[in-house]
């Protein structure tokens, strides 16, 4: 099996399958990150590493505070206490923006396509390093001029990939729902991520362009970046994760891989609640 | 019916000074509201710091015209640092509250007794401070023809004035449809996507408030000079509405729409002020339906149904387009 073969298998080889486990090359490490909403714990991540160059599936049941572990790795949610570190640089109090510069992308659950803004546009804008997005030099077209064709070119390439080109000159807004989620990652790659965060990459996405997701993802990581992504769909985490990290109600309570956590006591309790093999029926035994 | 007044009075307002002004602050809210979607409801603060900045150094302080131009570009862009610091990381409503208030903080302070002696109270400040200005104005008399009728002061300020607003649309066009400007629609339609993309939107959201706010101040010189008086009143919230109508009579986000929505505004307004006006005094209107004295106030209902009609039938404006403004159901 491919995702077993070189680095990746065999950091799934050395590594303990327990919460909070030490990876052999960890390009996310969190520590003790907790965020209270009033009364309410939304996450309490004690230890987490994420393997570099590895996809990690981060799974859990509704409320488990996934998104929120997502927004706060990511800079778009301050954490309560902890500290976490990408690449060995700290990100605490870093701003969202200088997060993503730093190579660590996120899309969003509720996919945030520019809707009015053409898919060539939605591309171009996630390129780097733009002369033309300084307010003087906007004044100055030929100084911009030239990188914004390089820019176009590198954007068709990417959209040629994902299948998306026919729609390079309409309206986000016109897409489907599942292009919608292509365009975003696809956008996100513009800005040459070392990592990437998907936050439910398959919701909503028909089946058709499901497989496609799963081929853009797998290629990811066969390019050497990192993915970490929430989802709800099993046979996806099955089929493309190296690793499962489950969380509930705030905390890491499984990793390893998918199909030890799925045996795993814990976690089958996690989404089935604890009293899952109890009959409930009034007649007993009946 | 004197058709040939109508007609000279209604161009000659379609081009005129009131045109220029309300341009220039809805070319500025078109940059905040139509470009970067920031809910700026205190344009007339913007028009009132410009106005108050040439008129306030001049005649209180001696200064030349020329420094209290660059007086007042430097105190808008303060008003926008001010406005903006608090409120450009919170939700776009809040800066709606705030930008309004903050232009009524600005009219009141202006029309306060303690600072009578410079700024007038609330009767203002009049007097020649733009003598500079109309020294350089070659032209002798003005322009009377059958269609168009201008003194000579306000010829020279008409003149001027489109220059002015020809060269920032001209470099309004050049910005938003660069790179820069592209960003800006970005945080209009999702600022946190935008943010998800390494761009640091919070200093683009202020670039937006700056550039919006100074061509608003222009449209506070040209509203100062032409009258040679500044009135605090004249600054009111009633000002910001006008200028938002401008903009969406126009269509929000092109580039000229700001231009063509305040000739338009102003067309309707006089045309239909003068059409009343030689109505009634012709006995052709009856004045147990709308007396003299009762139509400046029946023009404003009439151009309010106008809008509404507008609304109704053509929500996107005059340039604006319509399978675009669909888009904004975010279906």
């Amino acid at each position: 099996m491919q995702r077993h073969s070189g680095v990746v298998g065999d950091f799934v080889a050395v590594t303990e399958k327990a919460p909070g486990s030490a990876k052999p090359d960890p390009i996310l490490i969190a520590d003790q990150i907790t965020r209270n909403f009033g009364g309410l714990t939304a996450v309490s991540v004690a230890h987490l590493e994420i393997q570099r160059g590895s996809i990690t599936a981060l799974i859990g049941p509704n409320g488990a505070g996934k998104t929120t572990f997502f927004n706060l790795l990511t800079g778009f949610d301050s954490p309560n206490s902890g500290s976490w570190s990408f690449n060995g640089k700290v990100l605490n109090g870093i701003p969202p923006h200088k997060v993503a510069r730093l190579g660590m992308v996120r899309t969003f659950q509720l996919t945030k396509a520019l809707y009015r803004l053409t898919v060539l546009e939605n591309m171009a804008l996630g390129a780097r390093g733009q002369k033309g997005e300084s307010v003087l030099r906007s004044l100055l077209p030929w100084i911009w001029k030239a990188q914004e064709r390089e820019i176009e070119q590198k954007a068709i390439a990417i959209l040629a990939n994902f299948k998306l080109i026919d729609k390079k000159d309409d309206f986000a807004a016109a897409l489907s729902g599942g292009q919608r989620k292509l365009l975003e990652m696809a956008r996100a790659l513009m800005v040459e991520p070392e990592m990437v965060m998907l936050d439910e990459p398959m919701a909503g996405v028909n089946p058709a362009l499901k497989q496609s997701l799963l081929e853009h993802i797998k290629e990811l990581r066969n390019e050497g970046k990192t993915v970490l992504f929430v989802e709800h769909d099993m046979d996806m985490v099955r089929e493309i994760s190296d690793w499962v990290v489950v969380m509930s109600q705030g905390e890491v309570i499984a990793e390893g891989t998918p199909e030890s956590v799925m045996k795993n006591e814990q976690v089958i309790e996690a989404y089935l609640g604890a009293h899952h093999n109890i009959n409930l029926s009034a007649e007993g035994d009946s | 019916m004197d058709f040939l007044f109508i007609t000279q009075q209604t161009l000659s307002a379609t081009i005129g000074v009131n045109t220029i002004i309300f341009a220039l602050a809805a070319i500025g809210l078109n940059m905040h509201f139509g470009y970067t979607g920031l809910l700026n409801f205190g344009q007339a603060g913007f028009l009132a710091i410009g106005a108050y900045s040439v008129a306030v150094p001049v005649i209180s302080f001696g200064l030349s015209l020329w420094l209290a131009f660059l007086i007042g570009i430097f105190n808008s862009i303060l008003f926008a640092l001010i406005l903006g610091i608090p409120t450009l990381r919170l939700r776009a409503d809040y800066l709606a509250i705030v930008t309004i208030a903050a232009a009524e903080i600005v009219r009141q302070i202006a029309r306060s007794a303690t600072f009578n002696s410079s700024l007038g109270g609330s009767d203002g400040i009049t007097g020649k401070f733009g003598k500079d200005f109309f020294d350089l104005n070659h032209f002798k008399s003005g322009v009377d023809t059958p269609i168009l009728r201008f003194n000579a002061n306000d010829l020279w300020v008409v003149i001027t004035g489109w220059l002015l607003v020809a060269l920032i649309v001209f470099l309004m066009w050049i910005m938003v449809n660069s790179p820069w400007g592209r960003l800006m629609r970005a945080i209009r339609e999702d600022e946190d996507a935008v943010r998800s993309l390494g761009k640091n939107v919070y200093l683009y959201k202020m670039q937006s408030l700056i550039i919006g706010g100074v061509i608003g101040a222009c449209g506070g010189f040209v509203y100062a000079l032409s009258r040679q008086s500044v009135q605090p009143d004249n600054y009111g919230t009633a000002l910001t509405f006008f200028a938002y109508t401008v903009l969406i009579l126009g269509g929000a986000a092109r580039v000229f729409s700001p231009v063509i929505g305040a000739m338009i505004f102003w067309f309707l307004i006089v045309f239909i002020e003068q059409l009343l006006r030689q109505g009634v005094s012709n006995d052709l209107i009856p004045d147990w339906l709308i007396g003299a004295n009762q139509v400046s106030q029946i023009r404003f209902m009439l151009m309010g149904l106008g809008l509404m009609l507008l609304m109704i039938f053509r929500p996107q404006g005059i340039f604006g387009d319509k399978k675009e403004l669909a888009l904004d159901a975010k279906a």
